[in-house]
């Protein structure tokens, strides 16, 4: 057994469609690798891979050291699983539905009701122990899929979307567990999103564009894609201003529908000459720091949307 | 062996709590069936003697059989239809990569239904002498005993279509299709007696003719008011259980086969 999941030349395709296409990557335990794409971009196909449910088409996966085509049994004991639809039986307590887990995982007695105790003093559940789940609110639901994901003792924790439907505290609540988790417990943690601050957060991201794996780098490092600051300019005239700017100031642009992105040095003072020199086409400026979002739209010249 | 007893147990379990979370499923699987008898039984009787039965059954003692076999088929249908939606969402994918056999996962869902409409079953029961039926011990526990096989066949029919099917109300049309023909041409509503040949046969292929005579015969064990052209006892009970195991070799089958 090592420390890594390693996906190499992973292709998936339903029918003629390519869902995923030729993907490769390493994550490391202790790592929070976020997989960031747009909606259809080949995400839920991954994560349902990994997670066992599907076969791939061709490709390897290899998961702490057990091959994910051989060897799945054992790789299920492995791993704990948060997926995107709730993943808990509304009609049964807190309690109940972490029961019920751990039986299939083969916990019983003495040993089970400690763990579950102690999972959710973890994630500050404890007082709703006997509560029926459709009472709980989706933060504090969402905590109780990651106690019950965590139960087994997995070594590997895989979210799907575990933000979504969820409001800024409970997300950064969610946030937090997932870093004490990883660092506490050495335990590799693999997330998809399309929520980028979620991304901003973890240790690595891998950013995905329609099945295909465009960068994977640290948050920082792939900002550093971008030198400078980025400014967005809104307009009614999209083609036309874009190519007059670029002609006037010799700037890199990327253009999406009406709106167009330039990568630049000094920011402030590049949207005061632009502002002068087209005032009458400029619907809206923004100069800011490059985001994960403007790293995205300049490797694949697609909105992230 | 705790191994996959546990599984098996657990899954047992949530379906048995959460049937006692949702009771207005007892209005859909038990309530429903006794009003259709009540109704199409008092209503029926004044007109209707069914064929080669004795002056003195009742269309509403005929019909007894038939309703305890339908809240067995509708506790059945009602215990696996949230198997659809469970697959599709994260509760049973959750189970599903669980390190347990596919086939405990069918069992204990299976054993779910059965203990479901077992229950309601025996509630029934406890209505036969209000019309005059009477039965001992040894008609009591055979009954029961034809009760369980029946149920467990039919919660494992149930798990194959829902196993199969996307949506809903892709299983209310099967229902409507398959499931209630079936247990019309079981011998439940009117016997094969005086039906055109093609109904007759029909109803002699069919596998819940063979279950509502079990029963019937069962429940009259002690009485012995059988008549007509009704399979026996033991061949009844031999095509059930035969059912009863292709059923459930199928809703493994089925369950093995499909990814989510």
């Amino acid at each position: 057994m090592n420390d890594k999941i390693t996906v190499e030349n992973l292709t998936h395709t339903y029918g003629t469609r390519c869902a995923l296409d030729n993907i490769s990557f390493t994550v490391s335990c202790g790592e929070i690798f976020c997989l960031l794409g747009p909606n259809g971009s080949g995400k839920t196909t991954l994560f349902k891979i990994l997670s066992t449910l599907m076969k791939p088409t061709s490709g390897n996966v290899d998961i702490l050291g057990f091959d994910l085509n051989t060897k799945s049994k054992a790789i299920r004991k492995l791993l704990g699983v948060v997926f995107q639809h709730p993943g808990l039986d509304i009609k049964l307590t807190v309690t109940e539905n972490l029961r019920h887990h751990g039986h299939l995982y083969g916990l019983k007695g003495k040993t089970l009701k400690h763990r579950i105790s102690e999972l959710l003093e973890r994630f500050g559940i404890i007082d709703r122990t006997h509560d029926i789940v459709e009472e709980l609110s989706g933060g504090l639901r969402r905590r109780v899929e990651i106690a019950k994901a965590m139960l087994h003792s997995p070594s590997v924790l895989l979210l799907d979307e575990p933000s979504s439907g969820l409001d800024v505290g409970a997300r950064r609540q969610l946030s937090d567990n997932l870093n004490s988790l990883a660092t506490t417990e050495n335990i590799l943690i693999l997330l998809t999103t399309h929520h980028l601050d979620e991304a901003d957060l973890s240790t690595r991201v891998g950013m995905l564009d329609s099945g295909r794996l465009v960068t994977v780098g640290t948050p920082d490092e792939l900002k550093d894609i971008i030198t400078g600051n980025v400014v967005l300019i809104e307009t009614t005239n999209g083609d036309t201003l874009s190519q007059a700017i670029a002609e006037k100031f010799e700037v890199s642009h990327t253009l999406i529908g009406n709106h167009i992105h330039i990568e630049c040095k000094q920011g402030h003072e590049f949207v005061k000459e632009v502002a002068a020199a087209f005032p009458n086409d400029i619907r809206s400026i923004r100069v800011g720091k490059a985001s994960l979002e403007d790293v995205f739209t300049k490797l694949t010249g697609n909105p992230f949307v | 062996m705790v191994n996959v007893l546990l599984p098996v147990s657990t899954i047992w379990w949530r379906e048995i709590i959460r049937f006692y979370r949702q009771r207005s499923r007892l209005l859909s699987a038990f309530a429903q069936p006794l009003v259709f008898w009540i109704l199409i039984g008092s209503g029926l009787g004044a007109s209707f003697q069914p064929s080669g039965t004795s002056e003195e059954t009742t269309y509403i003692e005929y019909f007894y059989p038939g309703i305890v076999v339908l809240v067995l088929l509708f506790t059945a249908i009602f215990a696996t239809i949230s198997v659809v939606n469970e697959r599709r969402e994260g509760f049973l994918q959750g189970v599903l990569i669980a390190p347990v056999a596919r086939w405990s996962i069918v069992l204990g869902q299976a054993l779910g239904g059965t203990t479901l409409a077992l229950l309601q079953g025996v509630l029934l029961l406890f209505l036969a002498p209000l019309i005059g039926i009477r039965f001992g011990l040894s008609s009591l526990c055979l009954t029961i005993g034809v009760m369980v096989i029946l149920a467990f066949g039919l919660t494992n029919l149930g798990l194959i279509i829902a196993w199969r099917m996307d949506s809903t109300q892709g299983f209310h049309a099967i229902m409507n299709l398959i499931l209630i023909p079936i247990w019309l041409l079981s011998g439940a509503f009117f016997p094969s007696i005086g039906a055109p040949s093609w109904l007759g046969w029909v109803m002699k292929l069919n596998p819940l003719t063979y279950g509502v005579t079990a029963f019937r015969n069962s429940l009259y064990l002690d009485t012995a008011t059988i008549n007509g052209n009704m399979p026996t006892l033991g061949f009844s009970i031999l095509i059930i259980s035969l059912f009863c195991i292709l059923t459930c070799l199928g809703a493994t089958y089925t369950a093995s086969t499909k990814t989510v």
